[in-house]
């Protein structure tokens, strides 16, 4: 009983808001541009789910995109600062300039590099330099947080660098890389969402897009509709990174 | 003939003295069990043996080679994402012996601990004791000539202490390392070495080197014994003279 109100006392609340919402809307007769009543947002959702879908898949794909790159970036320079102590001296201001730099400031930039007819270029690179950071000071960290007495028992038995590394920093990192992803993932729906604010669409249009296009028709409620749609596919990949987040600890620690 | 030296080593972290001019010889086949207040310096004085650290002034000197010397930690320090025989092979991966000899000699070595049988459970699978176990097997598996133990029983509960020491006995009368016991349990000590050695608080010095009143093994029911009693006595009484004069 108690577990099935505690399912529903959220879907609860919602209804109730969604309700008090439509009638406020109605009875104070507010206009739909400024506010549209959540039935509205509801006819919206339907009539253009077709390519609210196709632009969450665009946006969804320009991500991963860039998620994958600032991976595999992000992972050679940790993996780098962790070998040398000179190559983190010089790693480690640039990196904290990237992450403190806001991306809408250099979006321009890097929309003038990747060519004006290839914006999608541009949405990916600067998705990837916003979820470069957790990634690299996630393995940054990872790499240094083997337990020291382990560490002492490698130099008790003469391991050497390549042992060391192999068996005893990587797998000590992969708690903190899956958290690193884990947090790059929304970071990098962020970054593609923004970017294509700035950079335009090409060809493919993202959720970015459909939110502009609405707002400058003054279409409030298909507006509504396209940040729902948002919503959902950040929660989404969230939802799916922290499962992989889990199983991969599980399979870490054994249970 | 020692296995191992401390001559007059002194060592200092941050301009503080934490150990020293202290002195340690231990003969092949001796259990020598260092007690003293914490932050005596117990634990760098086991370290300068492992050849871990270094002294600022005296000397180490060492017969054990490099993979000769084994420690066991304060905790089990096992590594979590790999399974019991495989945390009990890494000592020998690492020196190059092949993977299903090191695993065959893991298997055994965890068998003589009392856990056959768990090879593949991961260390969050295992109990307090079990783990430690592990950590034992992993220090045995090398046939090590110098064995150096760091407070291991610590974090045990009373009754795990006690079947553990009588463990570690019997692997030791199995493979007699010459064996360095750090704890500041008392009775543990007296119990468990053949010699204990008392130090001061930090910087450690010797305040007393008192003989153990029997031979190793200890026979059932030597804890009551009033040797052992006259033992634990003499030094608990050395201790807390230290203590005073500090």
């Amino acid at each position: 009983m108690t577990r099935l109100a505690a399912a529903l006392a959220p879907i609860a609340l919602i209804a109730a808001l969604l309700g008090a919402w439509e009638i406020a809307c109605r009875a104070l007769s507010v206009p739909s541009y400024v506010l549209p009543p959540p039935s509205a947002v509801g006819e919206a959702l339907a009539s253009d789910w077709k390519s609210l879908l196709a632009s969450a898949w665009n946006t969804l794909a320009m991500a991963l995109q860039a998620l994958v790159a600032a991976s595999v970036i992000a992972q050679l320079a940790a993996l780098g600062a962790a070998l040398s102590p000179t190559v983190h001296r010089a790693l480690r201001p640039l990196a904290v300039v990237l992450q403190v730099t806001p991306v809408i400031a250099i979006a321009p930039l890097v929309n003038i590099w990747a060519g004006i007819d290839h914006p999608e270029r541009a949405i990916v690179a600067l998705a990837a330099v916003v979820a470069f950071f957790p990634i690299f000071s996630g393995a940054v960290t990872g790499l240094r947080s083997a337990d020291p007495d382990l560490e002492r028992l490698f130099d008790l038995y003469g391991a050497g660098r390549g042992a060391r590394l192999l068996r005893l920093r990587l797998p000590s990192a992969l708690p903190f890389l899956l958290e690193g992803h884990k947090v790059a993932a929304g970071l990098a729906i962020v970054g593609a969402v923004v970017a294509e604010f700035v950079a335009g669409s090409g060809s493919a249009q993202g959720l970015a897009w459909r939110i502009l296009d609405a707002s400058h028709r003054l279409q409030t409620a298909r507006m509504l509709a396209a940040l729902l749609a948002l919503g959902l596919l950040g929660a989404a990949l969230y939802a799916l990174f922290e499962a992989l987040e889990r199983a991969g600890l599980k399979w870490w620690r054994g249970r | 003939m020692s296995v191992a030296e401390l001559a007059d080593v002194e060592v200092a972290y941050g301009g503080r003295a934490a150990l020293g001019p202290f002195s340690l010889s231990l003969a092949a086949g001796e259990i020598v069990a260092l007690v003293g207040p914490s932050g005596c310096g117990k634990s760098t004085a086991l370290r300068l043996l492992a050849g871990l650290e270094t002294p600022e002034k005296g000397e180490v000197r060492r017969d054990a080679a490099t993979g000769e010397t084994a420690v066991v930690f304060q905790a089990p320090t096992l590594a979590p994402w790999l399974s019991a025989a495989a945390n009990v092979a890494l000592p020998l991966e690492l020196s190059g012996v092949g993977r299903s000899d090191a695993r065959e000699r893991a298997a055994a070595a965890l068998a003589r601990v009392g856990l056959a049988g768990r090879e593949a459970a991961r260390p969050a699978q295992l109990s307090g004791g079990m783990a430690m176990r592990v950590s034992l097997a992993r220090a045995l598996v090398t046939s090590p000539r110098l064995l150096l133990l760091d407070e291991p029983f610590a974090a045990l509960d009373e009754i795990t202490r006690r079947a553990l020491a009588d463990d570690v006995l019997a692997l030791w009368r199995d493979a007699g390392p010459a064996t360095v016991f750090v704890t500041h349990n008392v009775e543990e000590a007296v119990y468990m070495a053949s010699r204990v050695v008392v130090m001061s608080p930090g910087p450690g010095r010797t305040l007393a080197d008192v003989a153990s009143p029997a031979a190793l093994p200890r026979p059932p029911g030597f804890r009551t014994t009033p040797q052992f009693r006259e033992t634990v006595e003499q030094v608990s009484a050395a201790l807390a003279q230290g203590m005073a004069a500090a």
